[in-house]
Parts: structure tokens; sequence; C-alpha cells
């Protein structure tokens, strides 16, 4: 697995780019992570993602779209509409947390 | 293979009374709630039961109900059409047996799903379906998935997506359904793609139980969150959740369910006699796969690693090759019909092993 350079500091990644490591992210890596996909963040945008990092720390897997917008309280199309076209994974990428499950 | 006419609706479907064992208790009702703190269950005729351990196996159903404009009785079962029912299966045989030509559209609407390859298969099969009747030059075959591409993990994709872009089906991926729009026959996606259709065959949402919302055990999805090794309930130490209704990262497959029940019931009854659970289910699923023209494939994967080529059940020898199109393929899913009735549900050991084996398969990079 790499190990990039992002803001400053060593972080691992997976060959997609997603961080493998919950405790490396901080909020300067999420601002780096979200300019690389072309996001613009906004509270609305900081919303979700601390969502998703609470979540993630109680369940131990990524919320999927409709669990951001049943228990996050974010509705699926608002997430289309902050992270266009893919959502689910963008989220993730920004959160440093793995794309969720695809469910095979 | 119902919807192509090759299997018969009788030929699917047996009494269950028979199968359960002479001193197992069956009882036919319906569950208001449980209530987990008391150990009891309440069914909707009033009866109460009371348990020590509680095993929920109440499976998962498809609800059109969920997605706006999917079930309008307009189109339901008229140009909209879903196979994971028999009804739905019956209803969508006479369907195509009829059909001349237009656009066929396959769709799915949020994974997890009952078996995520039979929507795959139904396209491969609907290919060969209209080949067989000289009409597939009339038919266009769309494929529209909420999944990045064909499939979910990088391997399988690759080579399931090269197999529709060789039947000239087309792939419509990211595709998060808002509403199905019943008076011009469209599907509408949550960032406003519209996919018009003549003929829709959707995998509708699934959901478990509505009682397992009411009991307040379930998750968005109304499936009971477990220990995705054992099966045993997070939140209540005498809860187990088997099948379809537990919210293991698996597909709602028989494959799986089959291979976690069968380490199961050694776990159970080390468990209620307060010894450790030896086993630890690894998410193996073994799945066929028709592909049309007597031909069908074969995948074999688990939690962690995805389909691979190689060769099945015995390593390096097969004689059934993994994730590549052959007859003995199709001639194994034949072959499955009869041993799911007469050794899997009585359960009778197959000379398949429960966890999978890494032996005889290819690693290779999805790059």
């Amino acid at each position: 697995m790499p190990v990039i350079e992002i803001a400053g500091k060593q972080i691992n990644v997976n060959e997609e780019g997603f961080l493998t490591k919950y405790d490396e992210w901080d909020e300067e890596i999420a601002k780096v992570l979200a300019k690389q996909i072309e996001v613009e963040m906004t509270d609305a945008h900081w919303n979700i993602i601390k969502f998703l990092r609470e979540d993630f720390k109680k369940e131990g897997e990524t919320a999927t779209s409709r669990r951001v917008q049943t228990v996050g309280g974010v509705p699926v199309k608002e997430q289309f509409v902050l992270f266009p076209k893919k959502p689910a994974k963008k989220m993730a990428y920004i959160a440093g947390l793995p794309k969720p499950k695809g469910c095979v | 293979m119902l919807p192509f006419g090759v299997y018969k609706a009788e030929e699917l479907v047996k009494k269950r009374d028979h199968f359960f064992p002479k001193n197992v208790e069956f009882i036919r009702a319906e569950i208001d709630k449980i209530v987990p703190e008391s150990n009891h269950v309440f069914l909707t005729d009033g009866r109460v039961l009371e348990y020590d351990q509680l095993v929920i196996a109440t499976g998962t159903s498809p609800r059109p109900d969920q997605t706006p404009g999917m079930d309008d009785p307009a189109t339901w079962r008229k140009s909209v059409f879903d196979f994971f029912t028999l009804d739905g299966s019956v209803a969508l045989r006479d369907a195509l047996a009829t059909r001349q030509g237009g656009r066929l559209v396959i769709h799915i609407t949020e994974m997890p799903i009952k078996c995520p390859v039979a929507p795959l298969e139904f396209a491969f099969l609907a290919d060969a379906f209209f080949e067989d009747r000289k009409i597939r030059d009339k038919v266009e075959i769309v494929y529209v998935t909420p999944l990045e591409g064909a499939f979910t993990k990088p391997v399988s994709s690759k080579h399931l997506g090269s197999m529709l872009e060789e039947r000239k089906i087309r792939l419509e991926p990211d595709f998060v359904i808002e509403h199905i729009d019943p008076e011009t026959k469209t599907l509408v996606s949550m960032d406003e793609r519209e996919v018009p259709f003549d003929l829709l065959v959707t995998i509708p949402l699934n959901m478990g139980e509505d009682f397992i919302a009411r009991s307040g055990m379930g998750n968005e999805l109304n499936y009971v969150p477990v220990d995705k090794e054992t099966f045993l309930s997070i939140k209540y130490p005498n809860v187990f959740a088997l099948g379809d209704a537990s919210d293991i990262p698996a597909s709602k497959a028989g494959s799986v369910a089959h291979f976690a029940i069968e380490l199961f019931t050694e776990n159970f009854v080390d468990y209620i006699e307060g010894r450790s659970m030896k086993h630890r289910f690894d998410g193996h699923a073994n799945c066929f796969i028709e592909s049309g023209h007597g031909k069908g494939l074969l995948i074999d994967f688990n939690y962690t690693t995805e389909p691979l080529t190689g060769k099945f059940p015995i390593p390096f020898i097969g004689p059934l090759p993994l994730l590549k199109e052959s007859r003995l393929n199709h001639m194994g899913k034949l072959a499955f019909r009869w041993i799911y009735w007469n050794m899997l549900i009585k359960g009778r050991r197959i000379p398949i092993s429960t966890l999978m084996s890494m032996a005889g398969k290819r690693q290779t990079t999805s790059k």
C-alpha cells in the first residue's frame, strides 16, 4: 500500500487513493482531498463529512448514501448536489474512510 | 430461468411442512413485534411466545413501494416487472413471450439485492432469447445499475462488463433512482438523468421485515446488526440473525445463507452450552451465472477475496472453470436444482467446502 504526502504529512492510502488509517485524517487533509476531486467545501459538506467520521467510529463501516439520509438527515438528492455524480464514493474519500461496501 | 420458459412454476415451489424434523413445532403466524428486553415474541393473533434463545431468519423482500412510481397500477406488471417473486416472474414470462421489439431496460435499485449476478444473468439470457427468436436486432437492451460497473468487484466487473459489450447491451452505471414516471415510462435518477423504457425489469429495493423496525432491532433497511463471523446480535446476547435477515456485508444470496448456516449449527450448540464459538464465517459465496445458449459461468468469493479466474471445486483440475463461459457450468446450474431440494435443504453435506479456498485460483490485479 502506498504512502503519500498530503498537507505535509505522511499518509497511508490504498491503490485508489482512499486513506487506510482512520486516525491519520484531519480537516486539513480533507480540504486537500476535496480539492483533488473538485469539491468546494461548505458547511453542508462538512456536516456530512463529520457525520461519516462519527458514524464510522461507532459502526466500523462507512455509511451508505441511504444511511446518510435516514440517520444523518441529508436526502440522497442533496448528496448528489453537494458531491456530484458519485456522492457515496466522494464523501468517503474526503472523510478518509473506505469506500462503502458494494455488498456482493 | 422461469421468465424464459426453462423452468415451470410448479418445479420451483414445495410445501415447507415436510422439511421440518418431527420434533419441531412449526407455527405459521405473523409477527407483530419482538421485545428483546423481556425475551418475548408477540404474534398478531394475540399469542405471545417466550424464548431463551432467538434466531431471526425472516429474510428480505423486494419493496417496489419504496420507489415513487414503481408500483403504479397503470404500469406494474404490465410494463414494469420484478423477477424475484414467483408472480412477478410468471407475469414477466408472459410479457416476454409476446414481445416483438422495443427497449428493454434491466435495472437495479440499490444494493444489497438477493443475488447480485441475477440481473446480469437476466441480461445475458434476454439477449440469447431474442436472438433465438430472430428479433434481437429489433430489441435494444440497456443495463442500469447504481454500481460503477457491471459488478461490484474489479476483476469480475471487467469480465462481466465485456460480456455485456459483446452482446451489445448498453451499461448505464452510477444510476441512483429517484422515481419512475409511469406516464412517459422513464427512469429518473437523483442527478436528473433519464432512461426511457418499453419494458422494464427492475430489482426493487430489498428490505428486511417491518416487524424488525417495529421492534427497534434493525438498521435503516430493517436488517439486524450482527457480528459478521458468528451472526450473534451486536446488542442482544441471546439473539442471532441468520441468512438475509442480518446486516452482514454480503449479498442476500442463497449460497451465502447456506455456507453461513453450515457453521452456525455447531456454533449455536457451543454458545448455549457456554463454550466459545469455534467457527468464523468468511462470507463465502458461490454462484452460477447463466450466459445463454447453453453456457454458464461460475464465481467463488468471500468477504475479502473477489471472484477470480481458475478451476473449481478441485484446484487446477476443476472440472468447472471460474469466471469463464462453459457448457459444464450450465450443466452445473441445471444439476443444482436437484441438489437444492434433495441435499441442501435437508442439511446433507455437499462436497464443497464451507469456507472459501484460494487453491486453484489465479491472483491477478484489477489493473
